[in-house]
């Protein structure tokens, strides 16, 4: 279907993964949705599989790769279920990711390996009640004494915190400085004076949990601090940028799941004697579902090759993840209308995909925040 | 007991999800644009050798495609499995539409011969022509023992001992080496190529050859005359009782 312009071995991960989703993940991903647990198993399986440590150097544990193989197969896992998609970004491309991009030789020995083979789970909190992607408003302070930080202040709608071992949190040494006065630091889960308190109530991707992380007095030794002090925004912000490649995939998965749900319905559903996929007006959409999904997979597949290449891609990156999370939510919106009523409830996955497709347009900057980047960039 | 070499097919065949359709001109099924993975049976097959190489009974699990160009695509999908290098036979155009199961079971006895294995492992059958026969003839042609329908095999002495899938249960039989096995749907479930392995399977080797390097001659012995679509199952009616159900079927003279 789209693997014209994949290598051999892309073309031989995205099948394998999609045999992998479609066997061991999807099954699982109406009863995740329904009871909101962590899907330990299938982190189990992306581990087995080597997925866990995509794009992660072979000497820190990871399996090495590519981006264009990471949006391979973030596509298929978010196709099958996109809760577990979430959670896997967070982990991967968020919080491993920062510490391979970001930390010292000591930090990726210490901590990369485990995360690459999923025995820790992985968190990054950056997000704060009063400041979203507007980092400068961070007051998350992180005061240092001898020799450590202590850390005061809350994060919150942090994605895995409840199961994570691993965070990266930024917290700020002087309001002030405003951006530039943001560290990024390493904590382990199990630290003194961190509390997670889960979050309920999600409208979609239920079972990828979030909670608020609450810092008392919670000391974190300078060494656990990835690069020099002050550069936690800067930082922060390259990992945003590469991580909207795998929201971008992510996005395509879910737009795809949506589709197949909808092609599939339409060629069952026969009111009035006819087929809808014999109606005209249904052709239509599903054409332009299908065109939509393309384009938005090919602008994933562009800025991954970009990325992989070294060269610039921000702008791209915000770009594909604006207008793949736009698809996303109108193939589920219009997969839900092709499947009428039977739409709207469980067990057909149409009102899920509707749910979960949602927050992809607000997840790692609003829609209206990343129009604003694409258009200063030009 | 001695190491074993084990040869491996797979074939490379429309998936299995896929709604198969036949060609306008009834010369066969649409094949472009379908897409192919490795026949089930020959998963199944593979995933057992490198059971064997895992258990250290086999020193080398050698996989075999005939067909075209793309049939590298599945062998790169078994040494992503495990295999240790593969062999491609490069048959296409008319002389792969007519590839049967005799050709191919030359092709494989003649690699038996020159890659010197001395086990043989594939599939029951194809899920494509569901034919059923390449192994029974290659262990026609190179005179060894077979054991067909296999849901499980082990190594017992210098032989093995192969659980059959037969009709109404199950049969053990033993078989000394060189031998032929075909693996039932049951006999194991294949593992998923790991991406670390799928970057592997790059590096191992993959040679091309084609029947006439191996002094094969697959002329084809069938012509097919045409392909069809089953017939499409007419709608059933419903009767009131038992006798106008013997009067229906006495009509239609089934009865």
């Amino acid at each position: 279907m789209s693997g014209y312009f994949l290598s051999e071995d892309e073309l031989l991960l995205k099948n394998t993964v999609q045999d992998f989703a479609d066997s061991e993940i999807a099954p699982r991903a109406a009863g995740y949705d329904e009871s909101g647990e962590f899907p330990f198993d299938n982190f189990k399986g992306m581990s087995d599989l080597g997925l866990l440590g995509l794009t992660i150097d072979e000497e820190y544990g990871g399996s090495g790769g590519t981006f264009r193989q990471l949006a391979v197969a973030v596509e298929e896992i978010a196709r099958a279920c996109a809760a577990t998609s979430t959670s896997y970004i967070a982990h991967l491309s968020l919080c491993a990711q920062f510490i391979h991009m970001w930390g010292t030789e000591g930090q990726k020995r210490q901590f990369l390996p485990t995360l690459a083979n999923g025995e820790h789970i992985g968190a990054f909190a950056l997000t704060e009640p009063g400041s979203g992607s507007d980092a400068g408003a961070m007051r998350t302070t992180a005061t240092r004494s001898n020799g450590s930080y202590l850390l005061n202040g809350s994060k919150t709608f942090i994605t895995n915190a409840p199961e994570a071992s691993v965070f990266v949190v930024l917290a700020t040494h002087d309001r002030n400085l405003k951006t530039r006065g943001i560290d990024a630091l390493i904590m382990e889960g199990d630290s003194e004076g961190l509390s997670v308190n889960p979050l309920k109530g999600k409208m979609g991707m239920r079972a990828s949990s979030i909670a608020e992380v609450v810092f008392e007095d919670c000391a974190v030794s300078e060494e656990n601090r990835m690069g020099a002090e002050g550069e936690g925004f800067r930082e922060t912000m390259q990992v945003l940028n590469s991580s909207r490649i795998s929201i971008a995939a992510q996005c395509v998965g879910i737009a795809q799941a949506a589709y197949e749900a909808a092609v599939s319905h339409v060629k069952q559903r026969e009111p009035f004697g006819q087929k809808l996929a014999e109606l005209q007006a249904i052709q239509w959409m599903i054409a332009d579902m299908a065109t939509q999904i393309d384009a938005a997979r090919l602008l994933v597949m562009r800025v991954a090759s970009m990325r992989d290449a070294g060269m610039p891609f921000v702008k791209e990156a915000s770009m594909a993840k604006l207008f793949a999370s736009r698809v996303a939510v109108e193939a589920a919106d219009k997969s839900v209308q092709m499947h009428g009523g039977s739409g709207y409830l469980a067990p057909t996955p149409a009102e899920r995909y509707y749910r979960d497709a949602k927050v992809t347009e607000i997840l790692r900057n609003t829609a209206l925040v990343i129009a604003r980047v694409s258009c200063e960039m030009g | 007991m001695s190491q074993l070499r084990v040869l491996v097919g797979c074939k490379r065949v429309i998936d299995y999800a896929v709604k198969v359709r036949v060609k306008p001109d009834k010369t066969g099924v649409v094949k472009e644009g379908v897409k192919h993975s490795m026949n089930p049976f020959d998963e199944i097959a593979l995933e057992e050798a490198v059971r064997l190489k895992e258990k250290q009974v086999a020193s080398e699990v050698i996989a075999v495609s005939c067909g075209p160009q793309a049939c590298q695509e599945t062998l790169r999908t078994a040494l992503a499995m495990g295999a240790d290098r593969a062999l491609h036979v490069e048959v296409s155009g008319s002389e792969y539409e007519g590839l049967l199961p005799l050709g191919v079971a030359k092709i494989l006895a003649a690699l038996v011969k020159k890659e010197e294995a001395n086990l043989v492992v594939l599939g029951k059958q194809a899920i494509d022509d569901d034919c059923n026969q390449t192994g029974q003839m290659l262990a026609a042609l190179l005179d060894w023992p077979q054991a067909t329908f296999a849901s499980a095999v082990s190594v017992e002495g210098e032989g093995l001992a192969v659980t059959r899938e037969v009709d109404g249960g199950l049969e053990n039989v033993r078989l000394s080496l060189p031998a032929v096995v075909t693996a039932d749907l049951r006999l194991n479930e294949p593992r998923y190529a790991t991406l670390p392995n799928i970057m592997k399977s790059k590096k191992k080797p993959l040679a091309q050859m084609t029947p006439g390097d191996l002094g094969v001659d697959i002329n084809p012995s069938l012509t097919v005359l045409s392909v069809e679509d089953p017939p499409v199952r007419e709608a059933g009616s419903k009767v009131e009782d038992v006798d106008q159900l013997i009067a229906k079927l006495k009509d239609s003279g089934v009865f």
